[in-house]
């Protein structure tokens, strides 16, 4: 794993809000191929992150790479066309449009002729087949039809990640996406996710609070403290730093006793 | 497919519509006699139309910028008075119909360009304060209007003529009907067919329904959305400026349509339900109808058109009493 390449990488990454650290000279390094969660309290500038890595936010200071090309000051739109493709903490869709034309729209958007009006969307089966592949993938097909706002949360969920895997993006940006699921979903939905994280040979970077979601699948954790990164390593090497287990990690735990099954923590 | 999408609101929607539309209807046939009756829905109906023409690109700027253009009205009459200063200028000899598919023409590419530039110059740097593009839009529809007041003074202009063929009156069922009121008519739907087939069959228009939902999610997705905006924008004012110069040979073209276009197409989108395309197409129609049967009712028994703008408020209120949203609104 440490020879592989990296993918993305921020250099002294620093969002400041007035007084406030964020985020605070961040250097991250994710490489290529691997699922890498950034795990940490509430507060411990996560979210912040997520938003500086997905161009939604300007840094204060420093610096994202993206396979060696300097991304930082790109326009958020021009993400998808590079490869990167991100989710929200908040479910994300178009409610009035069906599951179908969701996915569609993604799969649209990253093709060449959105300004010719007069081209009708039916002419181009290729944007018909990915968008029902994808469906196909995260098991929405008998769906398509309806209408999104029909679904249930769990299936809202999946529409998300449909839309994402529609563009085929080379990295997968996950901002806590098991947020509002049920606890029995959560396993199916993480599992899911590792499914395509694997199949896809995707690089995918996953923003959770619940680190017992990703304790057995990620390759690597960066642990967030209070605007900067307080350890990284293996879920083992994390699970046993001291560092982290006398910062937080034992309010973590209580947290994740009272939130119900146990997942495979060390 | 856009079938499968309309669920039981859609219909209930509808069926409000369409019961509000019946009562009116009856409402006519029990007061006036047939002829009248056939000249008040046709006054209705090109009412509408002007209305829908102002409210279209409102409701959909309002839908997907998240702007709520307090200058639409103005661009409408600045379309009437562009529409007529080209009509006036072309050299002597030259046709009626020419002169006047010019100034339409001439309308519509004005009005773009106008809105382009607005949405790119005015409102773009004023995204993240929402409150302060209101306030903008206002401050503009105040300086067009004062403009034009100036340059062509207060009283407005003679209307121009236009061509034979619409310059005249035809008999319907027992009354006389002015065809150049049918152009509107017609106009008026052909624009509303356009805007619905392009908003549902295109793929600018599914990328236009879909950031009315959610544009951050479609910029998300790849897609350059300001640019989208400046082209909404553009298309919006457009419309309008068509529809002022649509409407400007028959109401003739003076400094406060604008103000008056303006009120009523707000009074549109909220029966409409704001963001809702059809909401609006068809709230405009009863808007007219409304207004056209209340003026008859008005003028027969108290000799004044006066209750007719009243009415259209009593309609407004009574919609958002049954139905908050508007008719098509949905809660965000």
């Amino acid at each position: 794993m440490t020879e592989a390449q990296v993918i993305l990488e921020t250099r002294d990454l620093s969002r400041h809000f007035g007084g406030l650290k964020a985020v605070d000279g961040v250097n991250l390094q994710i490489y290529q191929g691997e699922l890498h969660s950034i795990i940490g309290p509430n507060g411990a500038g996560k979210t912040t992150l997520f938003n500086l890595l997905s161009s939604t936010l300007k840094p204060t200071r420093g610096r994202v790479f993206f396979k060696g090309r300097d991304i930082t000051h790109l326009p958020p739109y021009r993400m998808a066309h590079l490869g990167i493709g991100r989710s929200y903490q908040i479910t994300n869709i178009f409610p009035s449009l069906t599951v179908f034309e969701n996915v569609r729209v993604a799969v649209q958007a990253l093709g060449k002729h959105n300004f010719n009006p007069l081209t009708p969307i039916e002419q181009f089966q290729e944007y018909r087949e990915q968008a029902l592949e994808a469906l196909e993938l995260t098991g929405l097909t008998h769906v398509a039809a309806v209408p999104a706002l029909a679904l249930s949360h769990g299936d809202k969920r999946k529409l998300e990640l449909a839309i994402l895997l529609a563009q085929n993006p080379e990295l997968l940006l996950l901002d806590e996406p098991t947020s509002g699921l049920a606890g029995e979903d959560v396993p199916e939905f993480m599992q899911l996710i590792e499914r395509i994280h694997r199949q896809g040979q995707k690089t995918t970077v996953l923003v959770e609070h619940n680190m017992n979601v990703v304790m057995s699948l990620s390759d690597r954790i960066t642990v967030m403290h209070q605007g900067q990164i307080l350890a990284v390593g293996t879920p083992q090497e994390i699970s046993q730093n001291p560092e982290v287990q006398k910062a937080y990690l034992g309010e973590m735990y209580a947290g994740i006793e009272q939130a119900g099954p146990g997942g495979e923590m060390a | 497919m856009t079938t499968k999408l309309r669920s039981g609101f859609w219909r209930q929607s509808l069926l409000i519509a369409g019961l509000f539309a019946i009562a009116l209807l009856a409402l006519n046939f029990l007061i006036f006699d047939t002829g009248i009756v056939a000249v008040v829905l046709l006054s209705g109906f090109y009412q509408g139309m002007l209305f829908f023409l102002v409210a279209a690109g409102m409701s959909i700027v309002f839908g997907l910028l998240d702007v709520l253009n307090l200058a639409q009205g103005s661009f409408f009459m600045l379309g009437a008075y562009v529409g007529f200063a080209i009509y006036n200028a072309l050299p002597e000899g030259t046709p009626i119909t020419v002169r006047f598919v010019a100034a339409l023409v001439g309308a519509v590419v004005f009005g773009g360009v106008l809105g382009a530039g607005v949405e790119i110059a005015l409102l773009r740097p004023l995204y993240v304060r929402p409150i302060f593009q209101i306030v903008l839009t206002f401050g503009l529809a105040t300086a067009i209007t004062e403009l034009v007041r100036g340059i062509y003074g207060p009283s407005g202009l003679v209307p121009v003529e236009p061509p034979a063929a619409l310059n005249t009156t035809i008999a319907v069922m027992r009354g006389q009907f002015e065809t150049y009121r049918l152009f509107i008519i017609a106009v008026g739907l052909v624009l509303m067919i356009g805007i619905s087939l392009l908003l549902q069959r295109t793929r600018l228009g599914i990328i236009i329904r879909a950031g009315v939902q959610d544009s951050q999610m479609v910029e998300a997705l790849g897609i350059n959305v300001r640019r989208v905006f400046t082209l909404v924008f553009a298309l919006g004012t457009a419309v309008a400026a068509l529809g002022g110069m649509t409407a400007a040979p028959f109401l003739g073209a003076y400094p406060a349509m604008g103000e008056q276009f303006l009120l009523t197409a707000i009074i549109v989108i909220v029966i409409g339900g704001m963001s809702s395309f059809e909401g609006t197409a068809i709230a405009a129609l009863l808007v007219g109808l409304t207004r056209a049967t209340v003026e008859q009712i008005s003028l027969q028994y108290l000799n004044t058109p006066i209750l007719a703008s009243i009415s259209i408020l009593v309609f407004m209120v009574v919609v958002l009493l049954v139905r908050p949203t508007g008719l098509f609104g949905r809660e965000a």
